[in-house]
């Protein structure tokens, strides 16, 4: 298979304006003709919707919540970046480019990130329309502030609750046209698989969450927005319900699947109570901005953090990396963490966490300055921990946050099956292999108002598309095997709960296939997960029936999907020998420890084939050809 | 410790539904409540009993999915805290708690503790919002917002649309939702515009879910996990007045039209 990115070429600055001129219109009263579907309605699905109906399109959209704006996109604390300059620090487009591609290890699209920090301007135009009540100064103009990874301040937010305004602003446009009839809206549903005809996409197939009812859905287009796949770990920082099950049916009926190893491990979460533990909380990295990361500098220290002596703490980010301290990007500052836990200077009662304190803050701005800034952030740790932060400095330790892989897309987002479309973290295209701070909401914003509603005009606009009903063999053939996969999944009665086998592979992949990998461990995990999977599939007990709303059923088909995403995971991660952002092979590393990146032989997307349960995958390469930013060892020293 | 939960079981909304006794006798006091039903649903899976069905997704305290009532209060006993950040090192051992869905006309239960809150999303699909179709925005600078409306309008915006307001208001009214999402827009230069228009269509339309009116009771803000104030409420009514004394609360002409489609999650 070629892999076409429909990159366009020529100077950097004009790409996506001539790219978006040579594109293919529908007149508006044409638009009407169309239906599209759009599966997601966070950041990106939501935002879409909304727009792809303001334009004409009628819009069916699905979620399996109970309203639009649970999307997880809502959990986003810190912000969303945009190349505004309105501080005059010497930020631009270009920088805030560079900082992405860089950022990302260059393993992104040049083309792509480029047309990300252009749109990042006008994103924060229209959220400010939409009355997203953006921090402000005292003068009424727009607050920034500074986030991992860069140095200049060009993030934007709205208190610790950034993505919930986001969301709520395209939840806001979505329910608009709700209201007005162009989207008919399907909350409780879940997409179980996706109808291909004549190699295009042409409709999902759903499960009605309440009454179990089996349904196909048919359009011209069909748009995923349906999130990353952090959640295979089990413990990730991702909503309960966040799953991979759309991609991945996607992937099965021949979508390729790119980068799936480049996932994210987030530096400051609350560390891990107990076996318990059903997710992890996020503390928004903006607290890296006046937080310092600390550790005692003997092993084994176990005195309460005040009573350690300033010359006996190891500040190890300020002392390694002087010129970016504490705001290093997130692979750098989760890598370090774990490193200082490991020589046995971790704190807390695992061992495995470390300080960030806010003691020399406090001192520096004031109390309330530090509670208006991070107030809401300082309540949710004191809620969950029951230690107060103003008073104690806070325990952190990375965990997994965000899936820089995803299903495959050209530069118009369209996936290897025409018609499909993906966007914000499902697809894979903008952070390469680690994300920047306040990028996901940029990027999930800009796929969803700016991106797909022009490039999708091409498609419809080009693509004869004939008339198909319900009847079609492949609407037959895909609500049968939906069916049977449900039936499946209720007839095995086995022993053991879906949450303990979730439990049991997030935990084998926490271990082989988290923050550090080698070759050995994920060959071991590759012995392992198959065999997992085969007993989960015997052995997996579902009570209850299909015809009602039964939770256990929804989460066991999500589990069997993660099953087989795992094995890719590990496949990828294993076939990638080289250290690079999120992905870091032990064996690959600089002499200071940091990652090693071999751009000779992988400097490429790695876009894998499905090819049957248990059976390797087939690699497709795109390669990465960067013109504009030059490929060198990042260093934030 | 030991925890003794009743909790209200209900196979779907058809069926009558009845408190069942269950009993927790190895909870942790790090856990989370919503931990702690996973570990009854876990035991309950062991023996064979369907687990007991509820909403939660985030439990971070924003997505606004989860919420029951907990010995008759919404998300339980701590004040500014969603059911899914509350800890169990609030309780005691051998505490009893009853666990309830919520209780409102305009909200009826689904299964167990889990309800169906679509009017919420109705409330804001006839006027919940600024009609800034994408890509007409001038630069975010251009519109100058002062700190203390900006602040005012984050307080109110922060509503997660959770429905304890609802839920504990023994007038099952919706104000506090309405009131929240009317300040968030209405104190902003930006939402201006369709101020008065907004207020009237939400009302018009809370009225048509068979949300009850406000009495200034209270008990909404008393169990607001954002801890929305009631102040919201009296700028609700305040503009709704307003609107209604100088003819520019009108309905949009499409108004009528609108609140009688059927809109977001109202198939059932």
């Amino acid at each position: 298979m070629e892999l076409d990115s429909k990159a366009p070429t020529g100077p950097i600055e004009t790409r996506w304006d001539r790219h978006r001129f040579n594109l293919k219109l529908v007149n508006p009263a044409n638009k009407r003709k169309h239906t599209i579907i759009v599966v997601g309605t966070g950041l990106a699905g939501g935002s879409a919707a909304a727009t792809l109906a303001e334009l004409g399109y009628n819009v069916k959209c699905f979620c399996f919540q109970d309203s639009p704006r649970r999307a997880h996109s809502i959990a986003a604390q810190g912000g969303i970046n945009a190349a505004k300059n309105y501080r005059n620090d010497g930020d631009s487009i270009y920088r805030l480019f560079y900082d992405t591609v860089k950022g990302g290890d260059f393993r992104s699209r040049e083309s792509n990130v480029y047309r990300l920090a252009q749109i990042s301007v006008n994103i924060i135009d229209q959220c400010v329309a939409q009355g997203v009540p953006f921090a402000r100064e005292y003068s009424g103009y727009l607050d920034n502030r500074s986030f991992g990874g860069a140095q200049v301040s060009r993030t934007f937010y709205a208190r610790g609750q950034t993505g919930q305004q986001l969301l709520l602003g395209a939840y806001q446009a979505l329910e608009r046209q709700i209201g007005a009839g162009q989207v008919e809206m399907h909350p409780r549903t879940e997409m179980l698989d996706l109808i291909v005809i004549d190699g295009k996409a042409r409709g999902i197939v759903t499960r009605d969450l309440l009454t179990g009812k089996i349904e196909s859905h048919l359009a011209e287009a069909v748009v995923l927005g349906t999130g990353g796949y952090g959640n295979l770990y089990y413990l990730s920082t991702n909503a309960k319900g966040s799953n991979a099950t759309a991609i991945w049916r996607a992937h099965k009926r021949g979508a390729l699947f790119a980068n799936p190893c480049f996932t994210q491990i987030h530096p400051t979460c609350i560390p891990v109570s107990g076996e318990y533990q059903s997710k992890l909380t996020l503390m928004s990295e903006s607290l890296r901005n006046d937080g310092r990361v600390w550790v005692p500098l003997k092993k084994g220290d176990k005195r309460p953090p005040y009573q350690i002596p300033e010359n006996e703490r190891d500040y190890y980010l300020e002392r390694r990396y002087p010129s970016f301290g504490n705001l290093v990007p997130r692979d750098v500052a989760s890598r370090n963490a774990k490193a200082v836990c490991d020589e046995g200077r971790g704190v807390g009662e695992s061992g495995l966490a470390v300080f960030l304190d806010f003691r020399d803050a406090i001192e520096r701005l004031g109390k309330h300055v530090i509670r208006e800034r991070y107030g809401n952030l300082f309540d949710m740790y004191q809620r969950i921990t029951g230690e107060d932060p103003y008073e104690v400095p806070m325990r952190i330790y990375p965990a997994i946050h965000y899936a820089m892989g995803g299903l495959w897309v050209d530069y118009n987002l369209m996936s290897t099956i025409a018609g499909l479309y993906v966007l914000g973290e499902a697809n894979f295209s903008d952070h390469g292999a680690n994300r920047l701070g306040a990028s996901a909401l940029m990027q999930g914003l800009a796929d969803g108002y700016f991106v797909l509603p022009n490039t999708i005009n091409d498609y419809l606009a080009t693509t004869k598309l004939e008339k198909v009903d319900a009847s079609h063999p492949a609407v037959r053939e895909a609500e049968t095997q939906v069916t049977c996969v449900t039936k499946r999944l209720l007839d095995i009665r086995g022993t053991r709960s879906v949450d303990s086998y979730h439990r049991e592979l997030g935990k084998l992949l926490w271990e082989y296939c988290g923050m550090a990998r080698t070759a050995e461990g994920l060959k071991y995990a590759l012995s392992k997960i198959p065999e997992m999977r085969e007993r989960f599939w015997s052995d997996v007990k579902v009570l209850g029936n299909g015809e009602e709303l039964n939770q256990s059923l929804e989460k066991a088909g999500r589990v069997a999907d993660f099953f087989e995403l795992a094995e890719l995971l590990c496949i990828d991660a294993l076939h990638r020998n080289e250290s690079c952002g999120g992905h870091f092979r032990e064996e690959y590393q600089t002499p200071e420890g940091e990652a090693a990146r071999d751009d000779q032989n992988y400097s490429y997307v790695a876009a894998w084939e499905f090819r049957g349960v248990g059976n390797p995958p087939e690699l497709h390469q795109e390669p990465l050809e960067f013109e504009y930013v030059h490929p060198t060892q990042r260093s934030y020293k | 410790m030991r925890i003794v939960l009743h909790i209200w079981r209900q196979r779907n909304a058809n069926d009558k539904g009845r408190m069942a006794r269950y009993e927790v006798p190895n909870v942790n006091q790090e856990m989370s409540f919503l931990e702690m039903l996973d570990v009854l649903n876990e035991d309950l899976i062991a023996r064979n009993e369907e687990p007991v069905a509820f909403d939660h997704d985030c439990r971070e305290g924003i997505c606004g999915m989860c919420g029951c009532m907990v010995n008759g209060v919404a998300h339980g006993p701590q004040p500014g805290t969603t059911l899914c950040q509350l800890h169990m090192r609030h309780f005691k051992d051998g505490d009893e708690l009853y666990l309830e869905p919520w209780r409102a006309r305009a909200f009826p239960v689904v299964k167990d503790l889990v309800v169906d809150r679509g009017a919420f999303d109705r409330l804001v699909a006839v006027g919940g919002f600024i009609s800034a179709t994408t890509g007409c925005a001038p630069d975010g600078n251009a519109i100058l917002v002062p700190k203390e409306k900006a602040e005012l309008s984050m307080d109110a915006a922060a509503c997660i649309g959770c429905g304890a307001c609802v839920a504990m208001c023994p007038n099952a009214s919706a104000s506090l939702f309405m009131g929240a999402k009317l300040a968030h827009l209405g104190l902003l230069p930006q939402g201006q515009p369709e101020r008065y228009g907004r207020v009237a269509a939400m009302v018009a339309q809370a009225k048509a879910e068979r949300f009850g009116a406000c009495t200034n009771i209270g008990e909404c803000e008393a169990v607001c996990p954002k801890e929305i104030k009631l102040e919201v409420i009296a700028r609700m009514n305040r503009d709704f007045l307003k609107g209604s004394w100088t003819g520019r609360g009108a309905l949009r002409d499409d108004a009528e039209e609108v609140s009688k489609k059927p809109l977001a999650g109202s198939r059932r």
